[in-house]
């Protein structure tokens, strides 16, 4: 049976490539992914605004501990003059994980500035990743920033890079945009080798205690997994030398056979893989061979887009049709007395 | 062997590295000022430095100093090389295990950084009061006066102690010595390595406890032998002036500095000599050659061993044309008839009279001086030699004070100043967080490392927390320097000012010598700055033909993006003015030190940095200095008109820093201080000021609350009273039911006391909808509101205080109407433990007698000049004292036996004399119902009635009643005190307190880390967080002491959170006060040493609380009496991940960039941890509970 996809220009074992969590900032937890079966290994996020941040908060509380107090004259933490930053920390983590890994290594940078963008990747791109992906974690608060002017960001930012560096770039896109596959039309055009759909953002929650915000992170659901189906489902095909990658609410072997039929190259897990750990992976690939037996496919190559847009009868019931039969579903069928 | 290596470290550094060195089993606790010995030997260890033997010292930090010198004892009693490091009330809690150490003749080195010993008063400063106490020990002692004595001495120690047997106390002057920077020769290992004997180390092991070659020791012994076992030692001691001499000779061959055990400088046929030991003879011996080169017949002994004293080289030492000689202590033995060195000498002379090895009795004479870093300069010891001149010169004299109660000061002539021509002074003041000081150590390394020069750094600190000034004194020149004492008036020939407002509040060119530069930090174009400049110091700059320089560093500093950290830019100020190097090459070598610190940690800092710099020399101006003064104002008087007597004559000096002008006279005898002083104190520090939106605020008190020195206030009053508000006075008419008709209540800021946290903001619940950037509280920049919110501060101080037995203290909006009895501390700007101070003070402050630990609350609390503690317009308030450390939590329980027992007397007398004072009063006092305001009110008017009662019956039980009767009203005992003493060294007391079943309450505010002595771990620190003393992260959980409270079932246990829940805080508090047993009240207090900024000190509590690292509950034993369980959690289960909080704080992240696995580690314990924890105190709480028959009592 061949399960190979292609992804990026890779040729992989298998669709199957864990998204960006805490488990790559582990080598031993990379290799037990690979060991389970991931084809690819998209490491976490460099985030620019947060190594920003980290820097100049360790700038403070270590170079600058002044306090003017005779007690306390040389501050309250510990003289560690030589941290590391962040960004140190990722690139010795992005070699050791090529040193010990044969899968791809995916590089993910979330960044903030033009230059940070630039001068993070040639670095990844130096230590080795394989490609880079893009998560351009962006939520448009401004009311006066137009739709296309956040798009054209994006646009940006992805020839800034394809002029700086080699390897192939993923978008990793949110769903927030009015036109999704014009979108990543556009992003091909700019050079981009593949989208990954969707990003999930951190929502804001309420603490009615103290009546300020807290973060909030919830693990995605298998039913979250539909919207990118969806969007996958319409992309399949219209794009050449456009990868697709389907993201956020993927648990199990139905979500990944139900991603590839709607025309994936890949499906991204991560929830799952937290919760159940990376032999997910072996258990969700043995039922996709399973499935793939039963129904008598060769091949991923030869499943790949079955159910798409491309390739139903109807491709307006991934567009609207979903939503009217849910709200008709109360009616009763035509051949029933009333 | 090869000591050419020159460093730039203090004397707390030169000790601990060779301590390091030497040793392999280290003890710490910390304690100011030897903590930093502590902090480098936990460093060196964390980062894999070994000793002389190739292995990684073991430090360990122990509950206490008694618990270090036990361990320490322990160690060398298991045969390893084993030291510790203290001070002050330290070093007195090592007493009886240093008896025991020198009893069994165990060699080892003690480094201790002389401090004085809390008396009438704590002092952090320096003198030999801690040392002189444990003269009897047994310790050799040991004394350096410089940094480079330190390192060489601590090296002499060790290789002495090896060889004698006898334990060392090797002590510097704690500040003056341990603080110190200079430059210094490094001794190399090769040098350590041969100055210890080997055999010596081998021998040590041998003589160990050891089950393969069992001993005994530690025995007890009867009449018959222990007095003939005490005198075996004698041949140790006696061996040990030579021995050490003799590794004093070793150690001049390998480096060329020779030392003596007394060593004389001066006259070869002096007549007079001074004596003494310390940092006092860097200034002492510039006296003496400058008089011995003019002539005078005069000469000093310096004294380097003070234990076992050494009568044969103290002799050999003494010139013998010496006729007159003073002994100068820097102690206070009171009572006897001189302090110890004096009498040591005296002995010694009078015994070698006698015996005929001395011609004739020299005058001996003995003095005081130096006591808590007093200044001791060489005016003072020409001043000592002046009165030895005298036919009949006091003795027990006093020098550097002015006593002019017993007249045991000497006079000195402050023009006196020996040549110091070659060298260059420069003072510079500035703001502790602006960074002056750490560019000013930087400045002397870039001087004294990079150049042949040599420098000195010494730094005058703040008693404030929040705005504190430092005063840097650098040195430089050629020759190494000796100068222990201050730039004094009229030395320095560079003054920086980097913060605009001191020019009005410090009378900075004092110190400035005829054409020195003054440089100052001002946002006013160098066109107009003359103009911002008082009077009386535009005539010094004229009269001092004073070069003036100016520079907006500020907005430099905003440019380049550094925020408000101008210590780049005023240190390049300092290199392109001053001229001490080429401009160009200091430029260079101040982008090589900034190249050196960031260039690990992005462009972007580097960058910005080296923006700075060009920035600075285009932005500094000279002001031509015109020929008249014109300025139309003076400096303004520090205190108001109105202050008190007391504070006009003697706390308003402290304010001004001219304390040490105050003579004996004015000082209270028995350290008895008034409170409520911080209101004369006004510092106006803040930049931005909160302005009030009363027609948006729903009144909540929330700002109140939760504001750390008490610079808002709510106050309801009559309407009617507005009639004579100023103009735009804020109020609104009080909402709710539970007040009077035609009331109105104000919130109102202090403008010259707020600091500009912003709490009160980021507290504000109420968002314009309109405009949600506006709130009921915004900040606003102070020059727009200062003198638009003076005049209605004052006016709303005018206003009387609602009537607090009207109000309603469970709830927050009521309790904010209460005065707060603590205002306007020192604590830090968003300090997170003076919330609940002040909470308490308003609750129950008017019947508080407070004990309080020694820490942050107690410096805050009771550091002079000002304290906050206050009363109300009946004149009542907390009391309070500061016991100790490690003894709060008895020295509280004796205040509530002491109040009882009053109470109980007044009742028996009340009971015998009821029918004189009328029985119906008698027993209304006696069986008062005081547990409500209304309660204790009507008690307050018996206890008033009674006194006048009492007046018109003239028998001495009467008399004796008077004396006790206020006891009878309701009195509230709190012990305050921090982690580090609850957790820690008071625990022993705590835990017993607790047990006792009286009713006090323990105020435990849990920063997590000794915050005051500047962020040590404790074992209130949680996993993983790094602390100084746990540069590698803490490796154990953070000790449950409420689950150990909560044990004895008899105590009410409550853990709050004001930022996260204030309605609980408040409720804990109140329950806490009014259970008659002993209550623990467990404050989560986010503190600066958590490596976050106290603007987010709400946040921090709230998440606190959400990840489940600070649960919220009440343990109150009364609901088990009722058949409830008496535990409620106030808290959800952990709601957000524990990654999310620690990510915030750098004590937590620090850790992920220098080790990410143990940090991962860490994180993943710890996340398990808070879910049991949580899942633990929630099934407590679950648990079913039988009615007791009768309620529990509260006592044992």
């Amino acid at each position: 049976m061949d399960l190979t996809t292609q992804y990026l220009g890779f040729t992989l074992k298998n669709p199957l490539v864990p998204s960006a969590s805490p488990l790559s900032k582990s080598v031993d937890q990379a290799k037990e992914l690979e060991d389970n079966g991931a084809s690819a290994l998209i490491m976490y996020s460099l985030f620019e605004e947060a190594i920003t941040a980290e820097t100049e908060t360790m700038n403070r509380f270590l170079h600058q501990q002044d306090t003017g107090f005779a007690e306390a004259d040389e501050g309250f933490l510990p003289d560690w003059q030589d941290f590391s930053t962040g960004l140190d920390q990722y690139l010795e983590n992005l070699r050791r994980l090529k040193e010990t890994l044969d899968i791809p290594v995916i590089a993910s940078l979330n960044g903030v500035t033009p230059g940070g963008w630039i001068n993070h990747a040639k670095e990844l791109q130096q230590a080795g990743a394989d490609a880079l992906e893009l998560n351009v974690y962006y939520v448009a608060g401004d009311i006066d920033l137009s739709g296309a002017e956040v798009e054209e960001r994006y646009l940006e930012i992805l020839r800034l890079l394809k002029g700086n560096i080699s390897i192939p770039i993923n978008m990793k896109l949110s769903p927030s945009f009015s036109s999704v596959g014009n979108m990543a039309r556009r992003l091909a055009g700019a050079g981009a080798d593949g989208v990954a759909l969707f990003n999930r953002f951190y929502q804001p929650d309420i603490n009615t205690d103290s009546l300020r915000l807290q973060p909030s992170l919830h693990p995605s659901t298998s039913a979250e997994a539909l919207l990118a189906m969806r969007w996958i489902a319409i992309l399949y095909g219209r794009i050449d030398g456009l990868s697709l990658g389907a993201t956020g609410g993927i648990h199990t072997a139905d979500d990944t056979i139900k991603l590839l039929l709607a025309g994936s190259d890949v499906v991204h897990l991560c929830s799952t893989l937290l919760k159940n750990g990376p032999a997910q992976i072996a258990r969700i690939l043995k039922g996709l061979t399973n499935w793939m037996e039963e129904q008598s496919f060769e091949s991923v190559a030869d499943l790949r887009g079955r159910v798409s847009a491309l390739t139903i009868a109807n491709p307006a019931e991934f567009e609207r049709a979903n939503y009217v039969n849910i709200l008709d579903s109360y009616s009763f069928a035509p051949g029933v007395m009333v | 062997m090869s000591d050419k290596e020159m460093v730039t470290l203090d004397g707390n550094e030169a000790a601990a590295y060779i301590a390091h060195m030497t040793n392999e089993v280290i003890a710490i606790y910390p304690i100011t000022p030897a903590s930093p010995m502590g902090e480098w030997s936990d460093e060196w260890s964390s980062l894999g430095i070994k000793n002389l033997w190739g292995t990684i010292p073991d430090v360990i930090e122990m509950q206490s100093e008694a618990g270090a010198v036990a361990s320490l004892h322990g160690a060398l009693q298991a045969g390893s090389l084993s030291t510790t490091f203290t001070a002050s009330q330290g070093l007195l809690l090592m007493i009886p295990t240093m008896y025991k150490v020198a009893g069994e003749l165990t060699p080892t080195v003690l480094h201790v950084t002389a401090r004085s010993l809390a008396a009438q008063a704590l002092s952090i400063f320096g003198d030999h009061g801690d040392v002189m106490a444990v003269r009897a020990t047994g310790y050799a002692m040991l004394c350096s006066a410089s940094v480079q004595e330190i390192m060489d001495f601590a090296l002499i120690s060790q290789a002495a102690t090896l060889e004698s047997r006898v334990p060392f106390l090797h002590f510097f002057d704690g500040f003056r010595s341990s603080h110190e920077v200079v430059k210094i020769h490094k001794l190399s290992v090769d040098t350590i390595r041969a100055m210890i004997d080997e055999d010596l180390v081998i021998a040590h092991r041998q003589r160990a406890m050891n089950p393969d070659h069992p001993i005994i020791r530690g025995t007890a012994q009867n009449p018959d032998v222990y007095f003939q076992g005490r005198e075996t030692v004698n041949p140790f001691y006696e061996a040990v002036p030579g021995i050490i001499q003799a590794q004093m000779d070793k150690l001049a061959t390998m480096t060329g500095r020779q030392y003596q055990l007394f060593e004389y400088v001066g006259a070869e046929d002096a007549e007079h000599v001074i004596m003494l030991m310390g940092s006092g003879i860097g200034a002492a011996e510039e006296a003496v050659q400058m008089l011995a080169a003019q002539g005078a017949k005069v000469g000093m002994i310096k004294v380097r061993l003070f234990r076992p004293f050494s009568k044969a080289h103290l002799l050999a030492a003494l010139p013998v044309t010496a006729k007159k000689v003073a002994v100068l202590d820097r102690t206070k033995e009171p009572g006897a008839e001189g302090e110890p060195l004096y009498k040591d000498v005296i002995t010694a002379f009078a015994e070698a009279v006698a015996e005929g090895s001395m011609a004739a009795m020299p005058r001996v004479v003995g003095g005081r001086y130096g006591l808590s870093s007093k200044e001791f300069t060489p005016a003072m010891v020409k001043g000592v030699f002046d009165e030895l001149a005298k036919d009949q010169p006091k003795n027990r004299f006093t020098v550097g004070i002015i006593d002019d109660v017993r007249h045991t000061s000497i006079d000195w002539d402050p023009h006196f100043k020996p040549d110091t021509s070659s060298v260059t002074n420069c003072v510079f003041y500035g703001l502790g967080s602006d960074g002056t000081v750490s560019a000013n150590k930087n400045s002397i390394k870039i001087i004294a490392e990079e150049t042949p020069n040599y420098g000195q750094g010494y730094f005058e600190y703040d008693s404030k927390k929040a705005g504190a000034v430092t005063v840097s004194h650098l040195r430089f020149g050629p020759s190494p320097i000796n100068s222990t004492y201050l730039i004094g008036d009229n030395e320095a020939s560079f003054v920086a000012c980097h913060q605009p407002t001191f020019v009005t509040r410090f009378d900075m060119l004092a110190k400035a010598k005829d054409g020195a530069i003054f440089l100052l930090n001002s946002a006013t174009p160098p066109e107009r700055v003359w103009d911002d400049l008082p009077k009386n110091m535009q005539q010094a700059m004229i009269d001092k033909h004073i070069r003036f320089y100016v520079i907006d560093a500020y907005d430099i500093a905003e440019q380049a993006g550094m925020g408000r950290r101008i210590n780049t830019i005023m240190q390049t100020c300092f290199f392109a003015i001053s001229g001490i190097l080429p401009r160009d090459e200091a430029i260079a070598q101040i982008k090589y030190a900034v190249k050196k610190t960031y260039g690990m940690k992005g462009q972007r800092l580097l960058d910005r940095n080296y923006a700075a710099i060009d920035a600075t020399l285009a932005g500094l101006h000279e002001v031509p200095v015109p020929g008249q003064a014109t300025s139309s104002f003076e400096r303004p008087p520090v205190v108001p008109a109105d202050a008190p007597d007391f504070v006009q004559r003697v706390t308003s000096i402290l304010i001004e820093g001219r304390g040490n002008s105050l003579p004996v006279s004015l000082m209270p005898v028995d350290g008895t201080w008034p409170t409520g002083t911080t209101r004369y104190e006004k510092r106006n520090i803040a930049l931005q000021l909160p302005e009030w939106d009363e027609n948006l605020c729903t009144q909540c008190g929330k700002c109140p609350l939760v504001c750390p020195h008490a610079a808002i206030r709510a106050k309801v009053y009559p309407q009617d009273l507005l009639a004579q508000a100023p103009a735009g006075f804020q109020s609104a008419p009080i909402k709710g039911k539970d007040f009077p008709a035609a009331h109105h209540v104000s919130y109102q800021i202090a403008p010259d006391d707020c600091t500009g946290c912003g709490l009160c903001v980021e507290v504000c619940p109420i968002r314009d909808r309109n405009n949600p950037e506006h709130k009921a509280i915004n900040m606003r920049p102070a020059e727009e509101r200062h003198d638009i919110e003076q005049p209605r501060w004052d006016f709303f101080l005018s206003l009387p205080e609602f009537d607090r037995t009207k109000l309603d203290s469970n709830k927050i909006k009521h309790a904010m109407m209460m005065q707060p009895l603590f205002e306007f501390s020192g604590a830090c700007v968003g300090c997170g433990e003076t919330p609940y101070i002040k909470l308490a003070s308003q609750l129950f402050g008017d019947r508080m007698l407070i004990g309080n630990a020694t820490g942050c609350s107690s410096i805050y609390g009771g550091n002079l000049p000002t304290t906050p503690y206050t009363v109300t317009s009946e004149g009542r308030g907390p009391t309070w004292n500061n016991s100790l450390f490690e003894d709060t939590a008895e020295f509280g329980l004796g205040m509530r036996l002491a109040v009882d027992k009053q109470a109980e007397q007044a009742r028996e007398m009340l009971a015998l004399m009821a029918d004189q004072v009328g029985t119906d009063l008698a027993d209304a006092l006696i069986h008062a119902d005081q547990s409500t305001e209304a309660g204790i009110f009507e008690q307050r008017e018996r206890i008033a009635a009674l006194k006048e009662k009492l007046k018109t019956i003239d028998t001495p039980q009467a008399r004796s009643l008077a004396s006790v009767c206020e006891a009878l009203a309701k009195r509230s005992v709190w012990i305050v005190g921090g982690d580090g003493w609850a957790y820690d060294i008071g625990y022993g007391g705590v835990d017993h307190v607790l047990s006792a079943g009286r009713n006090v309450n323990l105020l435990v505010l849990d920063t997590e880390v000794y915050s005051n002595t500047g962020g040590q771990r404790s074992k209130a620190t949680p996993l993983g967080a790094v602390a100084k003393f746990a540069a590698g992260g803490k490796p154990t959980f953070k000790k449950d002491l409420a689950m150990m409270a909560m044990a004895y079932e008899t105590v009410y246990v409550a853990q709050v959170a004001f930022g996260a829940k204030d309605v609980q805080t408040i409720r804990a508090f109140m329950e806490a006060e009014s259970y008659d047993g002993p209550s623990l009240i467990i404050c989560y207090s986010p503190c600066i040493a958590h490596g976050v900024d106290m603007s987010n000190n709400l946040r921090q509590q709230d998440m606190a609380v959400n990840s489940g690292h600070w649960p919220l509950f009440r343990y109150d034993p009364r609901r088990t009496a009722r058949g409830e369980n008496p535990l409620i959690i106030d808290c959800k289960p952990p709601s957000i991940p524990y990654r999310d909080f620690i990510s915030t704080e750098t004590r937590f992240s620090v850790l992920n960039r220098i080790n990410p696995n143990i940090a991962e580690k860490y994180l993943t314990m710890a996340q398990r941890h808070v879910e049991t924890r949580f899942s633990l105190y929630s099934q407590l709480a679950e648990l079913a509970v039988k009615k007791a028959d009768k309620p529990a009592p509260p006592s044992e």
